[in-house]
């Protein structure tokens, strides 16, 4: 386990893949709140003629200039869809597409080019599509590393600023922030984020670095601040761990293991997490509906004992079975459970019986007189 | 802060403004004067350009002409004298924060860059909250809160702002009456210690018993002044102009409602009687 964690390969990839999950995981919170999912998705497919730029400019596999290049091509595409958004009548998602689907075309068709060149140093380019942990070296870490303190560092400046213009842009404007400059920063910051994972989860699947941990976080938490910390965390836990096993596993893509670990994550926090999860939504209905039926059977006994004009009047089963078509065996049992009924026998012969308790009796007239106030 | 102040003693003063989206004119030409320490109305029907009115003169959008001042200076000069309360439904309430943190916001523009808000401000916020019956929802995440009590927290953000005039735009659309009352209330507390409220309004019903100033708008300006002065059904058909069979029912049961209740209303003694307004609509009946 030591000479695991000693692997010199193994230590680049985990840090790699946590200053990765650091850096999407607070950025992409901003991302989803203001509705801009897929901003991380174009940025990083836009990112790809940039990293072919820099190879054809540097003339090798130059992470310095392939990162350059991908932050300007980022850049640009956020700008083409700033231009078509403010300019025309597109809206945002159509300007996203049209420069997702314009910027990777592009960033394909130079490199199959470099490709056709032959250049013998090419070869590790197209890890840049699905990424490649084992690659990283250390001086690399120190460049992601520089990248994501910068953000941090940033989004803990102008972090009241930058909550308020994603809750509430017309507002911030009113107080004189400036709102544009502010949205400039946060965008330049996505693709300072996609530059940092290029090398780990690729530029096809590193939108899902920026949108799922958030939306992760998100169900767990209703504050921004709790909000922004855990979803550093998930994008880290699961960027450490498809690292990983992408590095014992060499020729394992690891984007694509990064990104099952993040939306294993996901569909966990969807489905459990407290007060938002589904299963809790599933549990409340269910509750809810009991609850219901429970209390439809109380008072059919309180209204049938009111009709014979004896609080302990005896009603059987069978006729409150036949009065609420279905069976109401459970209802009873959960009502007996609470104190609100009791079962009796009339003669040894005979069904079971049931008649109300005297809290039963309260708690039927308190249900009863609730639904006399809502009428009124 | 050297240039002679224009128009210093009016509380919000526009001049010729022109704004468009594109190439069409949403507002057009409005000269507009609202004294300070009146409860003014902003009416008019779909489109007539109330809310982008109310942007515009906070500089959210950009006019093709025209100036606007605020008791004699241009808005960037008076942020700090200015409330702003924007339309309830132009935020995401599933935004992950509390309503005190809401609140807060409304000191954002105080405390400037890199400060962030502190004990003072939080308490600052809580008034704010309790002066709207809202205290007890102060940690209550906002998405839970009901749209009556969003509103209120929205008001709250603009109380702690301690302005001198507030814009408020529709912010009794969507809230049940008793918000509604509680909401005037607070409004009519800030007139009486002299404030300025300008209201985008939507229900011409309560505008008289609401409001003592009223501007009437569509595209122009139809008529502005006192509440008795302006609600006329000439100046309410002008402004409406298709929708009349349906206004000037309304317009004549506001009348008969209002009739007996205006002298009681009529509390601040300044003697614009809210039922003053002479409709000519009996004589054609």
């Amino acid at each position: 386990m030591l000479a695991f964690l000693g692997d010199y390969t193994i230590q680049n990839v985990a840090i790699g893949a946590a200053l990765l999950g650091i850096i999407s995981g607070v950025l992409g919170c901003f991302a989803v709140l203001r509705k801009q999912s897929l901003l991380g998705d174009t940025l990083s497919h836009a990112a790809l003629p940039g990293v072919c730029l820099g190879f054809i400019v540097a003339g090798a596999r130059d992470l310095g200039a392939i990162l350059t290049g991908a932050l300007a091509t980022g850049a640009l595409a956020a700008l083409v869809v700033l231009a078509l958004t403010r300019n025309s009548r597109l809206k945002t998602d159509a300007a996203l597409g049209i420069a997702l689907s314009l910027f990777f075309a592009v960033g394909i068709v130079l490199l199959t080019y470099i490709q056709r060149l032959g250049n013998a140093a090419q070869g590790g380019l197209d890890s840049f599509l699905f990424g490649q942990a084992a690659a990283i070296l250390r001086g690399d870490l120190w460049v992601m590393g520089g990248i994501t303190l910068v953000a941090v560092a940033l989004v803990a400046a102008l972090w009241k600023e930058l909550k308020l213009v994603t809750f509430d842009p017309v507002f911030a404007a009113s107080l004189g922030l400036p709102v544009l400059a502010l949205e400039v920063v946060l965008t330049v910051m996505i693709a300072l984020a996609v530059v940092v994972g290029l090398q780990m989860v690729g530029v096809v699947l590193m939108a899902a670095m920026v949108i799922a941990p958030a939306v992760a976080a998100r169900q767990w938490t209703g504050r921004l601040e709790s909000m922004v910390v855990l979803s550093a965390l998930i994008g880290m836990a699961a960027g450490v761990f498809g690292a990983l096993v992408s590095a014992l596993n060499r020729g394992l893509a690891t984007g694509p293991l990064i990104v099952l670990a993040v939306s294993a994550l996901v569909l966990v926090s969807l489905l459990v997490a407290p007060g938002r999860g589904l299963l809790w939504e599933a549990v409340r209905h269910r509750r809810a509906a009991r609850n219901l039926k429970s209390q439809q059977v109380l008072t059919t006994l309180y209204r049938l004992a009111a009709h014979h004009g004896a609080a302990g009047y005896r009603s059987e089963q069978g006729s409150l079975d036949t009065y609420h078509g279905l069976h109401t065996r459970r209802a009873l049992a959960r009502l007996a459970a609470r104190g609100l009924v009791a079962p009796v026998r009339h003669m040894p012969q005979e069904a079971v019986h049931w008649r109300l308790t005297p809290a039963g009796v309260a708690e039927a007239e308190r249900v009863l007189g609730r639904l006399d106030e809502e009428r009124a | 802060m050297d240039q002679p102040l224009h128009e210093p003693g009016l509380a919000l003063h526009v001049e010729d403004l022109t704004v468009a989206y594109q190439g069409k004119p949403v507002l057009w030409d409005i000269d507009l004067d609202v004294p300070p320490g009146v409860m003014a109305a902003i009416v008019g029907p779909n489109g007539a350009g109330k809310s982008t009115l109310i942007k515009a003169v906070l500089g959210l959008v950009k006019p093709a002409a025209g100036h606007v001042t605020l008791f004699g200076r241009p808005y960037k000069q008076q942020r700090r004298r200015v409330g702003y309360v924007p339309q309830r439904s132009t935020v995401d309430w599933d935004f992950p924060t509390t309503a005190l943190d809401v609140v807060t916001m409304g000191l954002y523009g105080h405390l400037g860059w890199l400060r962030r808000p502190g004990r003072r401000e939080r308490a600052e916020a809580m008034e704010a909250l309790a002066m709207v019956g809202m205290q007890d929802f102060a940690g209550r995440q906002i998405s839970q809160l009901s749209g009556g009590q969003q509103q209120r927290v929205f008001l709250a953000r603009a109380l702690v702002q301690q302005a001198d005039v507030y814009f408020l735009d529709e912010p009794m659309a969507g809230v049940d009456a008793t918000t509604e009352r509680a909401i005037v209330a607070i409004l009519r507390r800030l007139r009486d210690q002299g404030k300025t409220l300008i209201v985008v309004h939507h229900d011409l019903q309560t505008v008289r018993s609401y409001f003592d100033w009223l501007v009437l708008l569509n595209v122009r300006v139809v008529a502005q002044g006192t509440v008795g002065d302006v609600y006329t059904a000439k100046n309410l058909r002008q402004a409406y102009g298709g929708q009349i069979a349906l206004l000037e029912r309304e317009a004549f049961l506001a009348d008969e409602g209002g009739g007996a209740g205006a002298a009681a209303e009529d509390k601040d003694g300044d003697g614009q009687g809210r039922g003053a307004a002479v409709l000519p609509l009996d004589g054609r009946r």
